[in-house]
């Protein structure tokens, strides 16, 4: 759909990449490995990975808007207490609206909504992008972190729901007599799963720079 | 143009002894026991053995050819590791959760840590301590040895559909008219019921209907074989039959009403397999001399207390895990003393630090000063002619 | 750009400090009463629905409920409104049916199990005193293991009438209720636990045991206040 949709100007273009660098090439939770604690304890099922991933989507976009809005207010001295400040307030925001929209979420998540507040993702982007730039790319970068974590959250709860309890998002896919494979809903089942998940990017990985360093010796001898 | 010229660094004269030499005759050893136990189950027992080897050689060619992992499918270790899950599973197993615990077993066991020789844990029982953790119902279902028709006849359970939950094997038995008859591991009875298994059963499974693994007294003369061979240290059974035979007695001595004989702690479930075919794995066991029997005597110690005081009737599988983990440990506290350092009066030194001007090399050298590497500031050039 | 980086060094003023973390706080604060005043209604709503709909189950002739503290000492009072109950008091709901006449009691109970604490909610009949339903509040037992004391018919088929009579001086209960090995139930006050699954099982009877012993000798004298929704 991107790639469809003419890009007018600069400015949109730059915005785009911002969106799209946490997506996919920096992927938080693939490719920069951050926030593992809620990565490993919620992934449970889809929905749950859903709610997190979109809770911490929330918290990161807000508190990035916010952080980026006061940037030049913000002393260098306070800056950490400030941010943490900040991003402790949308997770308090994010909690209510958790309890008022269903419990059984809220309960399903638990301390681990709390838990965002110490995500080193969300202050890490707070710190390292939002501080420093204007508050639309930081919100757009900090919304496409935020989607990315998600669709990790998604990839390994996802795989984790099917095998572990044989239903995706509620909806049984093998019928009643599945067999369910206990250890993926117990912790071990999320090491092994994001386990698997980076064992298989890594030899897509490994695949393209071989394929791509074949391509450029081609090209050289071809130049040659 | 000339003949070719292979460079490669000592040793330049091998033994005939190899890995895949190795490998083949514990495979020969294993023959017996697998050809007993397919004598006890029928050909459940059979398929599962070939289910689980194709998915041990599948995963582990898939590997190699990826390039993600070293060795090769004839060096018959990845056959090793699908005969032996086999044989720690029960008879009625699902056939496609044998498959999903052979391709664990490679992948998490053996080729995450670059393939043969490099993995931490025996790979088979990776497997089946992932089986144990994703299916335990299945896995603690044991059908009765030597029921009649069982050549013809598969255990149904055996034949559940890939992901499907298998039929209840109770309910099989009880059409069958056989519902009198074990169901459980004698362990599991003795843990549940409290009920002691004889030992003729137990040493021989020969007198049916015994829900037993492979017969103890075969699996100690193969293993006997093995070592005999000096292909398998004897060592290491030695020490974990002796701890565990040890722990259980000394606990027996204590309160007979409560703790088993230690004739049955040895004899009853996986332990004689465990000790002879698992623990002796040459990659994951120590290689000192000391080092093996510290690691034997941690294994028979760990099975006897997890089958005592934990939830689960049988503790083999666990304490060779931990075992395993302990290894590099064990090897570095339990390293020789170099030869003309020990003797009377002299303290041993132990521990696996080498100092930088090792003084067991000889005196003279143990007080030499190491000479300070010289920079040349201008290096001497080659076409210059000044080379002495 | 420039210039910020250029003003970096520069010691800032403790009033400008002070003066910009009061800022933040004073605008977070706001936020946070803000979105607290906004869902406080509905996830109070959520609350309430949640624990009717666990009540339901274990009382399921009840129309509505009321929530009642039995007090260490002896005696019930009607709970206030909102806020927690305090520690040393034992929660019950008194469940009524449509025409406002008493229909069961209903009460938490926990115990410790193979994970965590196992609570559950379980239904109390007056008339035949004894337990007629229970459901799981929380629990982290192992899937597939523990969590079939929610699904075992032959497990939830013990609280059809477990039996909690009270010896007749109203303090303690005739007999423990009391988990047995699977399929050696013999009395109405046994729990037969689920093969494989015992530890569990046993919680849901030490919690079911430890709760009756606290709650019933309280409330059994004072049944009369309860039986007309108040």
């Amino acid at each position: 759909m991107s790639a469809n949709s003419p890009v007018s100007s600069p400015a949109a273009l730059r915005n785009m990449q911002e969106f799209m660098e946490g997506i996919w090439e920096r992927n938080p939770v693939f490719v920069m490995v951050l926030g593992m604690c809620p990565t490993m304890a919620v992934t449970v099922s889809a929905m749950n990975s859903i709610s997190m991933g979109l809770a911490t989507t929330f918290v990161l976009a807000a508190s990035c808007w916010l952080v980026s809005v006061m940037r030049h207010m913000i002393p260098k001295e306070v800056r950490i207490a400030t941010y943490i400040v900040i991003i402790a307030t949308f997770v308090t925001v994010v909690e209510y609206a958790i309890q008022a929209i269903s419990l059984e979420m809220s309960e399903a998540l638990g301390a681990y909504i709390e838990l965002i507040v110490a995500n080193c993702l969300v202050l890490g982007r707070a710190e390292a992008h939002a501080a420093k730039n204007p508050p639309m790319p930081a919100m757009l970068n900090a919304t496409g972190m935020g989607l990315g974590f998600t669709v990790g959250l998604t990839m390994i709860g996802g795989v984790r729901e099917i095998l572990g309890n044989g239903t995706l998002l509620g909806i049984s896919l093998f019928g009643p007599n599945f067999q369910p494979w206990v250890v993926m809903v117990l912790p071990p089942g999320g090491f092994f799963v994001m386990g698997s998940w980076l064992l298989l990017f890594a030899i897509y990985r490994a695949r393209k720079d071989r394929n791509n360093a074949a391509l450029a010796a081609q090209g050289a001898s071809h130049g040659a | 143009m000339s003949a070719t010229v292979e460079i490669r660094p000592a040793p330049h004269i091998k033994g005939p002894r190899s890995v895949e030499k190795i490998m083949l005759h514990v495979v020969y050893s294993l023959l017996p026991v697998c050809a007993f136990y397919i004598f006890q189950y029928g050909i459940s027992a059979l398929a599962m053995m070939l289910v689980a080897v194709a998915a041990c050689l599948l995963t582990e060619r898939w590997f190699i050819t990826t390039g993600t992992q070293s060795g090769r499918l004839g060096d018959f270790s990845a056959t090793i590791t699908g005969l032996l899950l086999a044989l720690t599973l029960p008879p009625g197993f699902p056939l496609w959760m044998g498959f999903v615990a052979g391709t664990i077993a490679i992948v998490l066991g053996k080729a995450i840590f670059g393939g043969i020789g490099h993995n931490i844990f025996n790979p088979a029982l990776v497997g089946r301590a992932f089986a144990q953790a994703a299916f335990p119902t299945a896995i603690a279902t044991y059908t009765p040895s030597f029921l009649p028709g069982r050549f013809t006849e598969f255990i149904p359970s055996s034949l559940a559909w890939p992901l499907m939950t298998p039929p209840d094997a109770a309910l099989w038995l009880k059409e069958k008219h056989l519902d009198a008859l074990a169901g459980a591991t004698p362990l599991a009875k003795w843990k549940f019921e409290g009920i002691l298994a004889n030992a003729q059963d137990l040493l021989m499974s020969l007198s049916g209907h015994m829900a037993v693994g492979p017969s103890p007294l075969l699996i100690l003369l193969c293993g006997a074989y093995l070592a005999f061979r000096r292909y398998m240290d004897w060592r290491i059974p030695t020490a974990i039959l002796g701890s565990a035979a040890a722990v259980a007695w000394t606990l027996y001595a204590v309160n007979p009403g409560h703790y088993p004989s230690p004739f049955f702690m040895l004899f009853s479930g996986g332990l004689i397999l465990g000790a002879v075919y698992m623990a002796t794995d040459m990659v994951t066991s120590p290689v000192t001399p000391r080092g093996m029997w510290i690691y034997g005597a941690l294994i028979g110690l760990l099975t006897v207390v997890i089958r005592y005081y934990g939830g689960l009737p049988e503790g083999v599988m666990y304490a060779i895990l931990i075992g395993n983990a302990a290894t590099p440990l064990i090897e570095q506290i339990s390293q020789p003393t170099p030869f003309g350092k020990g003797g009377i009066g002299k303290p041993k030194r132990r521990g696996a630090s080498y100092p930088l001007n090792p003084s067991y090399i000889s005196r003279e050298e143990a007080a030499a000063v190491t000479p300070k590497r010289q920079f040349l500031k201008n290096k001497p050039k080659r076409d210059s002619g000044s080379m002495s | 750009m420039s210039t910020e980086t250029l003003a970096a060094p520069q010691v800032t003023p403790t009033a400008t400090l002070l003066r910009v973390l009061g800022i933040v706080s004073a605008v977070c604060g706001l936020i946070i009463v803000g979105s607290y005043e906004i869902t406080l209604p509905a996830a109070n709503a959520n609350r309430r629905i949640a624990l009717e709909r666990a009540v339901f189950k274990v009382v399921p002739t009840a129309k509505s409920i009321v929530e009642y503290y039995a007090l260490p000492a002896g005696g019930i009072e009607q709970a206030k409104g909102g806020g927690e109950a305090p520690a040393s008091v034992a929660k019950f709901y008194a469940a009524y049916d449509d025409a406002g006449k008493l229909t069961g009691i209903a009460a938490e109970a926990g115990a410790k199990g193979y994970a965590d604490i196992v609570r559950i909610m379980f239904g109390y009949d007056t008339a035949c005193q004894c337990i007629t339903g229970i459901g799981v509040v929380s629990m982290k037992e192992t899937p597939g293991i523990g969590d079939k004391i929610l699904i075992d018919k032959d497990f939830q088929a013990n609280f059809k009438a477990l039996d909690v009579k009270l010896t007749d001086d109203l303090s303690a209960l005739v007999n423990e209720v009391k988990t047995v090995k699977h399929g050696t139930k013999t009395n109405p006050w046994q729990i037969d636990a689920i093969a494989g699954a015992t530890v569990t099982s046993r919680a849901v009877g030490k919690g079911i045991n430890d709760a009756a012993q606290f709650l019933l000798p309280k409330l059994a004298p004072n049944l009369e206040k309860l039986k007309v929704k108040s």
